[in-house]
């Protein structure tokens, strides 16, 4: 029978993908982002799993608020991707630290 | 056995599509792959029995999120082969780090135990009369509603976030001026000539 802990293992795979795709990808900032979102994902899969097996509705409403919470950091990420770009050119983050003032 | 079959399939599924996200050559393959990821994950909520959630995710993940990473990707005209030129360097230490992470999350929870767990203490029991959207909205709406305004203006904030960043103002464009042409008079633009023949006219 499937229970909570392959619930958490799985969101813990995912969650380990999310970081390893941050080291791997370490200047192409659009698959850093999309790793972020992986890791929020398996976030939401705890949060629910979690939820269900206690038989408590709060962890559903509070993966609903991360879900909102990750749908605007894509947005902004991305805003600040696309001017990033504007003015260089390229978006590799290796000399993103020329920003500093 | 149904159950345990579709929640391998989701289960591996989603590994998978998590995995060829970071690795692929390609990034549209990267967001295509992320997309897959969001779907199974929807799955495996649906087995959990939160439909709301799993149709929230498959809408704003899938539907606005990857889009939205789809648009940047396919705008942005990147050399991307140069941007994945460290690739190889970082793998041993990125592996090495995720293999321990990995190894101490899953130990972690094969000796987690809840112990004795107060289930009368649980905020919002599931009544297994109502279904979940009607549970989910009853909660949201009543005590969880300071919670649902401040996603709200969350929301609000990232979008007014995200205009005044990418907006610029461009220089050369000839645009309609309302108020300009509003303030056109007569009295400016047209002149009464009495002209004599045989004479060009004086503009």
């Amino acid at each position: 029978m499937i229970g909570l802990q392959h619930y958490l293992v799985v969101s813990a795979i995912l969650f380990v993908m999310g970081v390893l795709g941050i080291f791997i990808n370490r200047k192409n900032v659009i698959i850093i982002l999309m790793a972020i979102e992986l890791i929020l994902l398996s976030v939401n899969i705890n949060l629910v799993a979690f939820s269900a097996f206690l038989g408590d509705l709060v962890g559903q409403v509070f993966s609903m608020f991360v879900l909102t919470v990750a749908a605007g950091e894509a947005a902004i990420g991305l805003a600040i991707l696309v001017i990033y770009f504007r003015g260089r050119g390229t978006i590799a983050v290796d000399d993103i630290n020329q920003m500093k003032g | 056995m149904i159950h345990v079959f579709a929640f391998y399939l989701f289960a591996i599924l989603v590994v998978c599509s998590g995995a060829l996200t970071i690795l692929s050559r390609n990034p549209v393959h990267s967001v295509l792959w992320l997309i897959l990821a969001f779907f199974n994950a929807a799955g495996l909520m649906i087995l959990l029995g939160a439909e709301f959630i799993a149709m929230l995710l498959v809408i704003v993940y899938v539907g606005a999120v990857a889009v939205l990473f789809l648009f940047v990707v396919m705008m942005l005209d990147i050399d991307f082969a140069e941007l994945r030129a460290g690739f190889v360097d970082y793998l041993p230490f990125g592996l090495l780090i995720a293999l321990v992470l990995l190894a101490e999350i899953v130990l972690g929870i094969g000796l987690w135990s809840a112990g004795p767990i107060e289930l009368a203490q649980r905020a919002a029991p599931t009544n297994p009369e109502l279904s979940n959207i009607q549970a989910i909205g009853g909660l949201l709406y009543t005590r969880y509603i300071f919670l649902f305004e401040a996603a709200g203006i969350v929301l609000l904030v990232a979008m007014i976030g995200a205009i005044v960043l990418t907006h610029r103002a461009r220089g050369g464009v000839k645009g309609q001026n309302v108020a300009k042409q509003n303030r056109r008079r007569p009295q400016d633009a047209v002149r009464n000539v009495n002209q004599p023949v045989g004479q060009g006219v004086e503009l």
